[in-house]
């Protein structure tokens, strides 16, 4: 609904069986996301006060959850006095409208964007096409999907998929489409690479007008914003330009500057493995001789006040983009970002897209079972979301609503099937002798793989070993006689 | 009904299992985590980690008595060759005296942006440093400048004083002003984008000096 990057998307087991399919693609995310799994253990490992940590992110989380529209209007009166316009959005179609607008009114074809997932998700530089405004992303990720014409993959690093060798090929081939060319003996070098981007990037921020960013917090208490960042392209967006239109999901908000204290601790650790990312810029409205002299912070809704609504699924607004749960995923490190069919990737993603867009599509209805349950996310997560969890929550969702629109899928009437024979014994040997014989038949190699008709959709996504020959139950009368009950003895 | 109204309304009917008496308050926020750092504020010990983790980030960090700060920013800055350098307005004229004038840019008034980056670096002093994460705060106080003055150049000379070190995030906060725009620096720009491995350099100035004076 508010998505619109990704419309038209298979749903997630179809898009998976080809993502598996791509061997440089998992080789390429199995080094980055093993890299970055390291690092953060590391990071994470020496805060003693992890834990306490992630209880008081959560805690402070809920606190604004439960009274968000006093901490939002907190915010609106802090900005406004400190010199800044707070504009209001229902949904993506309302944002865009807002956006696209206000770079209207400065007169400028062109903007520079810090990376911002908010604006993926309403579609932002798509309708600022249409408007005939270039907006060029400035975050080296970034930069390299909109270089590639590729889709985001990862919250963080968005080229995750990307190595360096598959880099430098696009910024040999398409900068200087944009503006400075990759420089001619352009090597893979990473160095190479970042410097290759700066040289890109530099005419486009010292001649920008206009900013647009998303933000990482915003404080009610004092009405600062706070953009955590690591190459300096974020400073430049904030700082050089006249204007600054910052979009933000409603949910960014928290309480008091001193809460900052926690989410400053939990993010870079969990995000990049640092101890402190490079750069965190802070700023309350404008200021006199320093920054942009006109600040917008567009405040938007887009499905979260849906997500709000439900006591179970609210907590995942507690989310601080970090992307911890994407790295440790088994699930996301083999079928990668693109498979979910949504900006928001990984096990979030499958918790988050649902919530925000609704249930109303194949893509959407799937993404709660792209999980295996491991609860390796739920661990990592500096704000502990119980994902886990709310997968089941949404997994329940979209059964009933399946139940309700009366569409008997052949897994539910399995599973009634199921229930007959399980609770009947003589049904279940009986059921047993069929299924070992009938599977041997099907089986190859000891497994037992896409099986015909309805039982494909079950089998589709799941190998299983051919059950023994003799079932248990088989095996125990046939070798321990003196144990078998006599039959129909009654009990007095 | 505009869209201000409306979100707020959603807001309020989502929010209905929430009781219509419970404050904020009401929701309980441990913070039991660590308030302050492994070290007091300005100790040898909070200097020596601030150091030691500066230099983790690829950043130089030297501690120099005051005496000594004059001839290391000259020393610093020597080696950008001749272009200009900025200091900004308040930087302690006894550690710019050893600097040659006509190298020296004041940002009075301001320089435009493509004459900030044909400048050589920046020398700057701090709002507050903390040890634990190795990071430096500016705050546009004085000596400090606007923001962009440490951003365009290439190069970005701190100095900062022993008894502006914190060892924690948390104690950094409550030092700070947040009606002041404020930056966060820990470390060169860096980017972990190409592979998610970090690599120092990118838009933000490729070398970071720290003096620390003792």
């Amino acid at each position: 609904m508010s998505d619109t990057t990704f419309l038209g998307m298979p749903a997630f087991p179809v898009a998976a069986r080809d993502a598996l399919r791509d061997s440089q693609l998992r080789g390429n995310l199995a080094r980055a996301t093993g890299t970055i799994r390291t690092r953060r253990a590391a990071a994470v490992g020496e805060q003693d006060d992890w834990e306490e940590l992630r209880e008081a992110g959560r805690a402070l989380k809920e606190r604004t959850l439960r009274h968000l529209d006093r901490y939002l209007l907190q915010l609106e009166e802090k900005v406004t006095a400190a010199g800044g316009q707070v504009h209001w959005a229902r949904d993506a179609e309302e944002a865009r409208r807002i956006v696209v607008q206000l770079v209207q009114d400065t007169g400028e074809r062109e903007v520079v964007k810090v990376k911002s997932m908010v604006t993926q998700e309403i579609g932002l530089n798509e309708a600022l096409a249409e408007a005939g405004i270039d907006a060029y992303e400035t975050d080296l990720a970034e930069l390299i999907v909109q270089l590639g014409h590729d889709q985001p993959s990862h919250i963080l690093v968005p080229a995750i998929h990307r190595n360096r060798a598959e880099i430098r090929e696009i910024f040999l081939r398409s900068m200087g489409e944009y503006g400075t060319p990759a420089p001619a003996g352009l090597d893979d070098d990473p160095r190479r690479l970042a410097e290759a981007a700066r040289r890109h990037l530099r005419e486009k921020f010292l001649r920008a007008k206009v900013a647009v960013s998303g933000v990482n917090f915003l404080v009610a208490e004092t009405g600062t914003a706070v953009v955590v960042e690591s190459e300096g392209n974020g400073r430049m967006c904030l700082t050089l330009p006249e204007t600054l239109i910052s979009v933000t999901g409603i949910e960014k908000v928290v309480p008091t500057w001193q809460d900052l204290e926690v989410y400053l601790q939990l993010l870079p650790r969990s995000s990049t493995g640092e101890r402190m990312n490079p750069y965190t810029s802070t700023w309350t409205g404008t200021t006199a001789e320093d920054g942009p002299r006109t600040f917008h912070l567009v405040l938007v809704d887009g499905g979260r006040t849906d997500t709000l609504a439900d006591p179970v699924g609210r907590q995942v607004l507690n989310c601080i983009r970090c992307s911890a749960c994407l790295n440790v995923c088994p699930v996301y490190e083999r079928v990668g970002g693109h498979t979910y069919g949504s900006v928001y990737p990984g096990p979030i993603g499958a918790v988050l897209s649902p919530q925000l867009r609704g249930t109303d599509s194949e893509a959407d209805r799937s993404l709660p079972f792209a999980s295996s349950l491991c609860g390796a996310c739920y661990e990592v997560c500096p704000v502990k979301i119980d994902i886990p969890r709310v997968l089941l929550h949404l997994r329940a969702r979209v059964v009933e609503q399946e139940r309700e629109r009366r569409l008997p899928k052949p897994e539910r009437l399995a599973m009634t099937a199921a229930r007959w024979v399980l609770t009947r014994p003589s049904w279940l040997s009986a059921a047993q002798r069929a299924g070992g014989l009938g599977s041997r038949l099907v089986a190859r190699r000891g497994r037992l793989g896409r099986l015909p008709g309805p039982l494909s959709r079950w089998t589709d996504t799941r190998d299983a070993p051919v059950p023994a020959a003799e079932s248990f139950s088989a095996w125990w009368r046939r070798t321990h006689p003196e144990t078998r009950r006599p039959a129909r003895r009654r009990q007095s | 009904m505009n869209a201000r109204t409306e979100v707020l309304d959603r807001i309020r009917r989502a929010l209905a299992d929430v009781p219509a008496n419970e404050e904020p308050a009401d929701v309980s926020v441990p913070r039991s985590y660590a308030r302050s750092g492994p070290a007091p504020a300005g100790s040898p010990a909070a200097v020596d980690l601030l150091a030691e983790r500066l230099a983790e980030y690829g950043a130089s960090a030297r501690l120099v008595p005051e005496g000594d700060v004059a001839s290391y920013v000259a020393r610093s800055v020597a080696g950008l060759g001749t272009g200009p350098v900025v200091v900004p307005g308040g930087f302690p004229p006894e550690w710019r005296s050893a600097l040659d004038p006509d190298r020296v840019l004041s940002d009075v008034p301001r320089l435009p942006v493509a004459e900030l980056d044909r400048c050589g670096g920046v020398v700057t002093t701090a709002a507050a440093a903390v040890a634990s994460t190795g990071t430096l705060v500016l705050d546009g106080g004085p000596g400090q400048g606007r923001r962009a003055l440490t951003l365009v150049p290439d190069f970005h000379l701190c100095v900062v004083r022993a008894g502006q070190v914190v060892a924690s995030v948390p104690e950094a906060l409550t030092v700070l002003d947040p009606s002041r725009p404020l930056t966060f620096v820990s470390g060169p720009s860096a980017t972990s984008d190409i592979e998610l491995d970090r690599v120092e350099g990118v838009h933000g100035p490729r070398t970071l000096d720290v003096l620390i004076v003792i």
